[in-house]
């Protein structure tokens, strides 16, 4: 009987598993009916990515034939990278109807080997793996070919005119009603007994459009020491304070006046931009400046101070090299420095002969635009008017010439 | 040696960022990320630089008991309420989580108090355009009623007033398409041209700082 009873427990179990495999196949064939199959991405091919510093590579394929825009059963492609012929690691995945993925981060010494699978919902289908391949290190990026001709050429005519400048030939530069106007501001704080002013913008030393201001601070400061005159700096950067004192001593010092120069002179308010604006405004409605310099870079704080500063009635030159803010100024500031005077007016006021070569030599790169622009306009009137192709050749070497692909 | 240093910092740093923009190879590349690892710690720093001179103005100002000491005060107040908020809010919350989260002290600080000080402060933008429009549009001479004459077309332009007054005349909206043409063709020549002069100053002015002619910035004379 017990053996009948283990025979019986035995058939029952196995009938059971029977079931279970069968339920298994089941949902298998279920499952396999339900695959939505696709084919893989073909043509895969990795290349060196051009004027990088060995760091990237470049991978295309063909996608696959089931990637479509609508209805499309592709939903995105993985990329499997083997590093010196390890295994295969998913790397990346991209979006379908994409065919290319820069690799970044990748080093000089190993070599590489890629594969692009296609995925579905629940289907991978992967592709042939790449060629072996190492990533290169070029020495000139030869897409800024043309940029890299004008800046030396703009470059050699700035040092070209310095040494003029050096030899002692006399340079001709136009007159700056801005600049012309310092020496009036600050005689005027002089005469009211009041203070000047001097806001560098809201960047750090980092920002070109700082340097120019702190260089005007610096023939600032020395007239500033000589006439006796106060000074006050309220700064949105540390930098820039520790720039600045270091420029207002110097002037005192060179006035022969360093027992009249001060730290408070300069001080730093806060890195936020209408904190800053506040405080400043603050200032001068307290202190009623007699003259104010706002140059710099400037944003939406531009006419705010500006307004201010004009409602005290001080004496207002201003100067920055963000076109957008260029119309508030014009509006609200008695003189204006438009972009390219603000960064030429420390060469004009210290009136050395080497700082106003190269003003001169910018003035060569505006030639060149001129010419071109003129050359340009003619050539593509002439080529779109006429059908001429010789101008619409002129057209598209110029274009071509002029367009930066970094 | 005061003055040389800098000077050849500067230099090195210029050429090096202005050679590495040409050249992406070693040591170029190298050495533009160290320098601008060097510039983030610098600006940290100075940070404090600049927070220790603002506590320092302000007690003077409140010992030496000023007109705007009150001011000052609140200055000192908000920065240690602030500074404290924003430490505690960082420690207590252990170190999956930052004192700038949504939720915390220093988040309510920031949304209800910081948040609506800057827009007030913005907003007095919309009155200062007004009074500065009022003096540039004003007629005095040539160029201003050069101004008023294309300010009136382009904010007509910008609005669907102008071109539905023209509405029983014709369909075409000539306000709007005068006004697109102005900021499409003068405007765009005009900033333009703006827009080279500042980029070939920007040159000049990086050539004087690398070549050393210019040394204003580093307190040179």
């Amino acid at each position: 009987m017990k053996f009948i009873s283990i025979y019986f427990v035995l058939l029952v179990s196995l009938s059971v598993s029977a079931q279970t495999n069968d339920n298994d196949s089941t949902s298998l064939l279920v499952n396999d009916s339900l695959t939505i199959k696709i084919a893989p991405p073909t043509s895969v091919i990795v290349e060196d990515y051009k004027y990088d510093d060995a760091d990237n590579l470049q991978l295309h394929w063909v996608p696959s034939i089931d990637d479509m825009p609508q209805d499309g059963k592709v939903v995105r492609y993985r990329i499997y990278q083997s590093t010196n012929n390890g295994s295969f690691v998913l790397v990346d995945s991209v979006n379908f109807s994409v065919n290319m993925k820069k690799i970044e981060g990748l080093a000089i010494d190993s070599t590489y080997q890629f594969m692009v699978s296609a995925v579905s919902k629940n289907y991978e289908a992967k592709s042939n793996k790449t060629i072996t391949i190492q990533t290169e290190r070029e020495w000139i990026n030869f897409n800024l070919a043309s940029l890299f001709l004008i800046a030396l050429l703009i470059t050699s005519a700035v040092i070209y005119f310095i040494e003029t400048a050096r030899r002692g030939k006399e340079l001709f530069v136009r007159k700056i009603a801005g600049l012309e106007a310092v020496d009036e501001a600050i005689g005027r704080a002089t005469e009211m007994g009041r203070p000047i002013l001097f806001i560098p913008g809201i960047h750090d030393m980092d920002d070109v459009q700082t340097l120019a201001a702190i260089t005007i601070l610096g023939k600032v400061a020395r007239q500033v020491a000589d006439y006796d005159t106060k000074i006050r700096m309220p700064v949105a950067r540390s930098l820039v304070m520790t720039a600045a004192r270091e420029t207002i001593k110097t002037a005192y010092q060179t006035a022969g006046r360093p027992d009249a120069y001060n730290d408070d002179m300069v001080n730093y308010i806060t890195d936020e931009q209408f904190g800053y604006v506040a405080a400043v405004d603050g200032i001068m409605v307290r202190e009623k400046p007699a003259t104010i310099f706002l140059l710099g870079a400037f944003f939406a704080e531009s006419l705010i101070l500006a307004e201010t500063g004009n409602s005290v009635g001080a004496i207002q030159i201003a100067g920055t090299a963000r076109p957008a803010q260029l119309p508030f100024f014009i509006a609200a500031c008695d003189f204006t420095l438009i972009g390219e005077e603000l960064f030429a007016a420390s060469a004009y006021l210290s009136g050395e002969p080497k700082m106003l070569g190269s003003l001169k030599g910018q003035d060569v790169g505006k030639a060149i635009a001129m010419g071109v622009i003129i050359v340009g306009v003619i050539s593509i009137t002439l080529g779109e008017a006429y059908g001429i192709e010789f101008f619409s050749n002129i057209t598209s070497s110029i274009q071509s010439f002029f367009t930066v692909n970094k | 040696m005061r003055r040389e240093i800098p000077l050849i910092i500067t230099t090195i740093a210029g050429l090096v960022f202005a050679i590495s923009y040409f050249i992406p190879h070693w040591p170029f590349v190298e050495a533009e990320s160290i320098f601008g690892d060097w510039i983030a710690i610098v600006q940290a720093f100075a940070i404090w630089l600049g927070a220790l001179n603002l506590i320092k103005v302000s007690l003077e100002k409140i010992y030496r008991k000023k007109e705007d000491a009150f001011y000052s005060g609140i200055i000192i107040v908000c920065l240690l309420v602030t500074l404290g908020i924003g430490f505690y809010d960082g420690f207590s919350g252990g170190a999956q989580s930052s004192f700038r989260d949504t939720g915390t002290t220093f988040d309510w600080l920031y949304r209800f108090i910081y948040t609506p000080l800057t827009s007030t402060m913005f907003a007095m933008l919309a009155f200062f355009v007004a009074s500065a429009s009022y003096r540039a549009f004003r007629a005095r001479n040539f160029e201003a009623t050069l101004l008023l004459i294309a300010g009136f077309f382009v904010m007509g332009g910008r609005v669907p007033l102008f071109d539905l007054a023209l509405k029983p005349f014709t369909d075409v909206p000539y306000f709007s398409e005068f006004a697109g043409w102005i900021m499409a063709y003068p405007l765009t020549a005009g900033m333009t041209a703006i827009m080279i002069g500042i980029a070939l100053g920007i040159m000049s002015s990086s050539l004087r700082i690398i070549l050393g002619i210019e040394r204003s910035h580093i307190g040179g004379a």
